[in-house]
């Protein structure tokens, strides 16, 4: 058995000297990278209504939240890089198509009650998902998931909150609260990933260690903990086939339409263009910025050893 | 503590509306911001900022009312602040005056007594390294690339310009003059302090963004 | 690097009496950008009173193949921690 066996045999954590299976490196970069990508390009649907927060203490909490996504991003770029990949060649990947992100964030938001839907539902979901990363086999990944999901306890709460004021508001916002739930709920359940049955990387990644749980697994946990939080809030789920299920302890729901996340995670979906676009204009505009800060650090000779 | 009746109802409206509107215009940065770690820097000044403004707006009102359903004509902020972005480097020099001008004001505030001096010592902090990262930048910029020279003069001419309008002390000047200086910029020239302008269209743009959602929700809580 | 930016380890203090602790690394082009960018991504709830940032390249690690030679021999060395030694319990040594 290699070392990387027992590490892995063992459920401890393999560290970025470690040896480890060339498949398992690239897997990790995959996953960290496109991870890592989500809350970067996620800070554009969101980001769009900080100026238009309907009060400022809405727009504080806005604010913070979408930087900590920036922050978030550059924790799992920390990551991803322990893996002997270059930052640079991530967001190069990322501005040319070659590694995705979350295709949840290809979904416009349309009206200010979408950012309280997306903390509720969207980072609902990703905490799901998230906290038993905690525990994968990686150790720069997990730690990274730890203090991520510790700062992003706020972001749902915050969603929460903030649909619940709505719900209980004017004819008019309870309206906007429900229309929006209405369009980010399919799009949550869909960010669990395809069904296990065609789930292609699931078994490996379990068997390494990144994985704990099924997709399934993960999409049923989220959905029972939504329902009676939809409940709470006054709204209801656009889903006419939820029903509780007194043997499995659980609730059923309908069939998921993947053939739409196909199309989006494709680059069909509404905003891919506009999402792609925007960051890469970010980063050429930026450019004489960063060749300003390097060509004056090799002036100072601050650069440090490296 | 002092009461609303003592405070400069107009001075600190001033303050306010300043850190508000500037407040503003840094967080349409976000996500467009120069590298990652400049997004989350230039969230965190605006996110001090906003705090400014909402504190400073309790001591004489309710913020949302004074934010959401003030005339245009009654913001009180300086021209200079309301103008959209320009680049990167505008957007440095105007954050280093404005953290220059900040700086001093809120130094001479925080030794007053009441709520206004405990605003003040707390914003001074703030605006200390407000005031450190645009100089950081405006040092870099200014000696690194031929274009990031002529970019961050050109932004640096613009807001020199148009910074009489928030009546920067004697300190403030010397200051920004020395970060200049340091950064191998030319200084455009003295600073004619002038009363505060009438507003433009730009602060009209602003706060129709701003009240976007409040306009169609007449009456809402949020 | 194309964008000019080098990698740094980032280390916090959380309080005073603990010692800095590592809690990932961050890209800038210079050693006092470094400490401002860790400052701003690290420290965003009050984690922190003191940073440190040092160039990536300058930290010497031990290599995992060296951890037996490494790590090992000190593990027999019982008689290195307390518990090894048969004292009277009532005199608290």
């Amino acid at each position: 058995m290699s070392t990387f066996e027992a590490l892995i045999a063992a459920q401890d954590r393999v560290e970025p000297r470690d040896e480890m299976p060339g498949d398992y490196r690239a897997t990790l970069v995959r996953q960290i990278a496109q991870h890592a990508h989500s809350e970067i390009i996620g800070m554009q649907p969101e980001g769009d209504w900080i100026t238009r927060a309907p009060s400022l203490r809405r727009k504080a909490i806005l604010l913070a939240k979408v930087q900590d996504e920036a922050g978030h991003g550059l924790y799992l770029y920390a990551a991803a890089e322990t893996l002997g990949v270059d930052r640079d060649d991530l967001l190069e990947a990322l501005h040319t198509g070659r590694q995705k992100y979350s295709s949840i964030f290809n979904y416009p938001s349309l009206t200010w009650a979408d950012v309280a839907a997306i903390g509720w539902l969207v980072d609902g979901a990703a905490i799901v998902n998230q906290v038993p990363l905690g525990r994968c086999s990686y150790g720069p990944y997990a730690r990274a998931m730890v203090r991520i999901c510790k700062e992003e306890s706020f972001h749902q709460r915050q969603g929460f909150e903030s649909l619940l004021t709505m719900s209980r508001g004017t004819p008019a916002q309870h309206a906007m609260a429900q229309d929006a739930v209405d369009r980010w709920w399919w799009p949550s359940l869909m960010m669990f990933g395809p069904p296990d049955a065609e789930s292609p990387h699931s078994a490996r990644s379990t068997a390494w260690g990144i994985k704990r749980f099924s997709n399934d697994t993960l999409r049923q946990r989220f959905v029972d903990l939504a329902v009676p939080q939809a409940e709470a809030l006054g709204l209801t789920l656009p889903d006419p086939d939820l029903r509780w299920d007194e043997e499995r302890g659980s609730w059923d729901f309908g069939t998921i339409d993947f053939t739409e996340l196909r199309e989006v995670v494709s680059g069909n979906g509404p905003c891919n263009e506009v999402r792609i676009g925007r960051r890469v204009a970010a980063h050429e505009d930026g450019a004489w910025v960063r060749e300003a800060a390097a060509a004056y650090a090799a002036k100072q000779g601050t650069r440090g050893a490296a | 503590m002092s009461s609303s009746s003592e405070v400069d109802t107009g001075m600190v409206l001033a303050l306010a509306d300043d850190a508000l509107v500037a407040s503003h215009r840094l967080s349409e940065w976000i996500a467009r911001a120069p590298s990652i770690e400049e997004d989350v820097a230039l969230a965190n000044i605006a996110l001090d900022l906003l705090g400014q403004a909402r504190l400073l707006y309790a001591l004489i009102g309710d913020e949302d009312e004074l934010a959401y359903r003030r005339p245009a004509g009654a913001f009180r902020n300086a021209v200079m602040l309301e103008r959209p972005n320009g680049d990167f480097g505008a957007t440095i020099a105007r954050l280093l005056l404005l953290a220059a001008h900040q700086h001093a004001l809120y130094s001479s505030l925080a030794a007053a007594d009441g709520d206004l001096g405990a605003i003040a010592a707390k914003a001074v902090k703030e605006v200390s390294y407000h005031r450190d990262h645009a100089r950081a930048w405006t040092v870099r910029l200014g000696d690194g690339t031929e274009e990031s020279h002529r970019r961050m003069q050109d932004g640096l001419d613009a807001e020199w310009a148009v910074w009489g309008e928030l009546a920067p002390t004697q300190e403030a000047v010397d200051w920004a003059t020395a970060v200049i200086t340091q950064a191998t910029l030319r200084v455009p020239g003295p600073v004619l302090a002038v009363e505060r302008q009438e507003h433009t269209a730009d602060l009209d743009e602003l706060l129709s963004t701003m009240r976007e959602v409040t306009a169609v929700h007449p009456g809402a809580t949020w | 690097m194309s964008d000019g930016s080098l990698l740094w380890e980032v280390f916090v203090r959380p309080r005073r009496g603990l010692a800095h602790t590592h809690v990932g690394s961050i890209h800038a082009a210079d050693a006092e950008l470094a400490l401002r960018n860790a400052r701003d991504v690290y420290t965003r709830r009050g984690e922190g009173v003191s940073i440190w940032v040092v160039p990536s390249g300058a930290v010497t690690a031990s290599s995992p193949d060296e951890q037996d030679s490494f790590f090992e021999p000190a593990g027999d060395k019982v008689y290195r921690h307390p518990t090894f030694y048969e004292v009277p319990d009532e005199l608290q040594l």
